[in-house]
């Protein structure tokens, strides 16, 4: 298939892999920031062809796994609304909040639907005009720009039963605020390159400069990761901490202007709670003043207390749920999905991976997202050691 | 899940099992194997029901018999190429195939929504009787039933299906062995992202055709060429991995696939890789997977190529000496990662 199978190429791909670790003095660690590039790491097995001279380290690029419990929670307790339809992405369904995600929200009696873009949520707000449509806005740079064209169109059609349920986050602040941790040690970064496909590489300059790390704007396919690899390596030897781009097929240095304007016009950048890392200054977005109507935090239209399934009002329905599962809370205190997101430790170092904690019964986000580091290592890395003949051992699955 | 030993409490269960049933049950895989282990298999103890196959076999006065049932609630349940009545034909038949049975009588049950069309009822009856004449299949029962509007949507259908497993040939006479060879009878994912499409006006430029279809004619020519097929599945839900996955299971081997041999069409793959798919997972309706001695390799693909249906079946991968990792694949690069079992539903990912 053109534009994928050339980028998979193998003999390509096994030359560059050579090159890479022929041109390692030493090992580096690299941490690749988004969850898309760490699937792709995993699942072609580059990370492991590399590991002796090159650690990878994956960052918090993962927006379902960033998207704070608080948010979860508040989009659960819209869902329990009498007429209120929660719309949300269809990754964020299995994410646990504090006590239940919101598929099981869904079975337990709670209005909500799955789209694959915020414009589908204002297209249903203009034909369920008697509902509350509130959309769960959650994700990078890369689905920013949606959200506030979806807002736009809300403005343009006078819509009064749109809200948003603002969750979205910043790449570049969660580089600078990993980068300023004590234990930090990553020597380069690939950056994620679709959010530099609308924010450009400004952003990574200047975090280049200010830390004296190389970043390497890099793409998802094999060979995409093995030039930005490379290209990172490049620069890590010759000591130049400097932004190479090396997804120019796709990323302008200045970005998407249309993009960034509308981005502009209805946010502004605001500190943002990040599941795992805690609040990132300058981590997020908030609506601008005039367009405040749309918040469904602050909407009064919105606020309803009378649940739809039992009369419980939602608090009361959170807390008959979490007396349910006191148990599990105890337990989800020790997931380490935050030393995960951070970079400290490898999904399998935890406790409870591939145990307790699997893409069906997840206890932290990473595990359920598809671009989750837990989920990339589950799937794809799990059993790699034990890929060598070993009929002795029974299948644990 | 470790095996003998559990904790406690087991946290992450609970926190993901409020017991209710949640729609993974009935996606295939892992969830519908843990709702059948909890509900069915521990109250129904019937030596046919434990083979957990297709369809179940029972002897009458002598005759082996299949007998299977299915139920189909697609939505749309018109979609590009097929409905819902020629899945429910094509489903159950595929089935009774499947454990090499020739179909020969099937039941059908509507379950109508108050307000249905008439003319998309006779549209989807149309296409029961087509497929049922095209493999000469009798419907020999049947049952209506109305429900209030908004109660349901649009239409349910269940058929019911027995077959007759003679001549059965040379089928699942040969034990699965060490370098047994899997083929995949055509392009794999084509129902699941076809459904996918037809529900989201506008994801995709072209329509993507389902490959919902009957699989009678590949199993006469297996027949017909007595291959010794060891094992064969249709690849519904949970698409090919959920079949590896229960074979590696069931007769206690690993399964090791090549990813550039696996057929996708283009458009399929286009849509998977817009979505973060794997199309490995992606359920089909007219594609199987069996198992044959690397020597019957070229004559099962002569003979599975000699159909329609089947024309452009392919070799995929090999049985291996068992090891920890039920199945694997190897990836485009050349390296082999292992092969996760689905686990519920598919979900596309953010960006």
């Amino acid at each position: 298939m053109k534009y994928l199978d050339e980028f998979r190429d193998r003999q390509k791909c096994q030359f560059l892999l050579e090159r890479i670790l022929a041109n390692c003095s030493r090992k580096w660690t690299i941490m690749e920031v988004c969850g898309g590039q760490t699937h792709g790491l995993l699942k072609f097995g580059i990370e492991e062809a590399l590991r002796d001279r090159i650690e990878m380290i994956h960052g918090p690029g993962c927006p379902v796994c960033v998207t704070s419990t608080t948010a979860i929670d508040r989009a659960i307790e819209f869902a329990f609304q009498t007429d209120t339809l929660l719309v949300c992405f269809g990754d964020m369904l299995r994410v646990p909040g504090s006590s239940i995600s919101l598929a099981q929200a869904k079975t337990l009696g709670a209005h909500v639907m799955t789209v694959y873009s915020p414009l589908d949520a204002v297209k249903i707000a203009l034909k369920e005009s008697n509902k509350k449509i509130v959309f769960m806005a959650v994700g990078f740079e890369t689905t920013v720009p949606a959200t506030a064209v979806a807002i736009l169109q809300a403005v343009k059609h006078q819509l009064a039963n749109f809200f948003v349920l603002l969750s979205h986050v910043r790449v570049a602040p969660a580089m600078e605020y990993i980068l300023q941790q004590g234990d930090c040690r990553i020597d380069g970064f690939l950056a994620a390159g679709h959010v530099c496909t609308i924010m450009g590489t400004q952003e990574c300059t200047e975090l280049s400069e200010r830390y004296q790390v190389p970043i390497a704007v890099t793409g998802f396919e094999p060979l995409d990761l093995l030039v930005g690899i490379e290209q990172c390596v490049m620069l890590l030897e010759k000591r130049k901490s400097a932004v190479s781009n090396s997804y120019s097929r796709v990323v302008l240095d200045s970005g998407n202007e249309r993009a960034k304007e509308c981005m502009r016009e209805v946010f502004e950048v605001s500190d943002q709670d990040w599941r795992g890392l805690g609040l990132v200054p300058r981590g997020g977005y908030r609506l601008r003043e005039k367009y405040e109507s749309f918040n469904a935090d602050s909407a009064t239209a919105i606020h309803d207390a009378s649940c739809r399934i039992t009369g419980l009002d939602s608090k009361a329905m959170q807390q008959k749920l979490s007396d349910r599962m006191t148990v599990v809370q105890k337990d989800a205190i020790n997931c380490r999905s935050g030393d995960v997101l951070m970079g400290r430790i490898k999904p399998q170092a935890c406790p409870h991976f591939g145990k307790e904690c699997t893409p069906q019964t997840p206890c932290g986000a990473p595990m359920v997202s598809s671009e989750g580091a837990c989920a990339a290592y589950f799937q794809y890395a799990r059993h790699e050691s034990d890929l060598a003949l070993d009929p002795e051992k029974e299948s644990k699955l | 899940m470790s095996g003998g030993e559990k904790s406690l409490y087991c946290p992450a269960s609970q926190l993901t099992h409020p017991d209710l049933i949640s729609l993974t049950v009935g996606e295939g895989a892992k969830g519908s194997r843990d709702f059948l282990d909890r509900f069915i298999f521990s109250r129904f103890k019937g030596s046919s029901l434990a083979e957990r196959l297709d369809a179940g076999s029972i002897t009458c006065d002598s005759t082996q018999l299949a007998f299977t049932t299915d139920s189909f609630v697609v939505d749309p349940y018109f979609f590009p190429g097929g409905d819902i009545g020629k899945l429910a034909v094509c489903g159950t038949l595929n089935d009774l195939c499947m454990v090499g049975a020739l179909p020969r009588w099937i039941s059908l049950s509507l379950i109508l929504e108050e307000g249905f069309a008439c003319s998309h009822l006779a549209i989807i009856l149309d296409s029961v009787c087509h497929w049922s004449e095209r493999a000469t299949v009798e419907v020999v029962c049947g049952d209506t039933k109305v429900i209030p509007k908004g109660k349901m949507d649009g239409i349910f259908i269940n058929t019911s299906g027995i077959g007759v497993r003679s001549p059965i040939g040379n089928l699942f006479t040969e034990p699965i062995a060490e370098g047994d060879v899997i083929i995949v009878s055509g392009p794999i994912g084509s129902h699941g992202m076809a459904v996918m499409a037809a529900r989201t006006p506008g994801l995709v430029e072209n329509p993507i055709e389902s490959d919902c279809g009957l699989l009678l004619p590949v199993l006469r020519a297996l027949i017909e060429n007595d291959i010794p097929v060891k094992a064969m599945r249709d690849a519904t839900r949970g698409g090919v991995a959920a079949v590896l996955h229960e074979w590696a299971r069931q007769f206690g081997i690993s399964l090791s696939i090549e990813e550039p041999h696996i057929p996708v069409r283009d458009d399929v793959r286009g849509l998977t890789e817009l979505l973060g798919l794997d199309p490995l997972f992606v359920a089909n309706e007219g594609t199987m997977v069996l198992i044959v001695s690397d020597k019957d390799r070229e004559t099962t693909l002569a003979a599975m190529q000699s159909v329609p249906i089947s024309q452009q079946a392919v070799v995929i991968g090999k049985v291996v000496s068992r090891r920890h990792v039920p199945v694997s694949m190897i990836r485009g690069i050349g390296r082999e990662v292992a092969v996760h079992e689905p686990t519920g539903a598919l979900l596309p990912r953010i960006c």
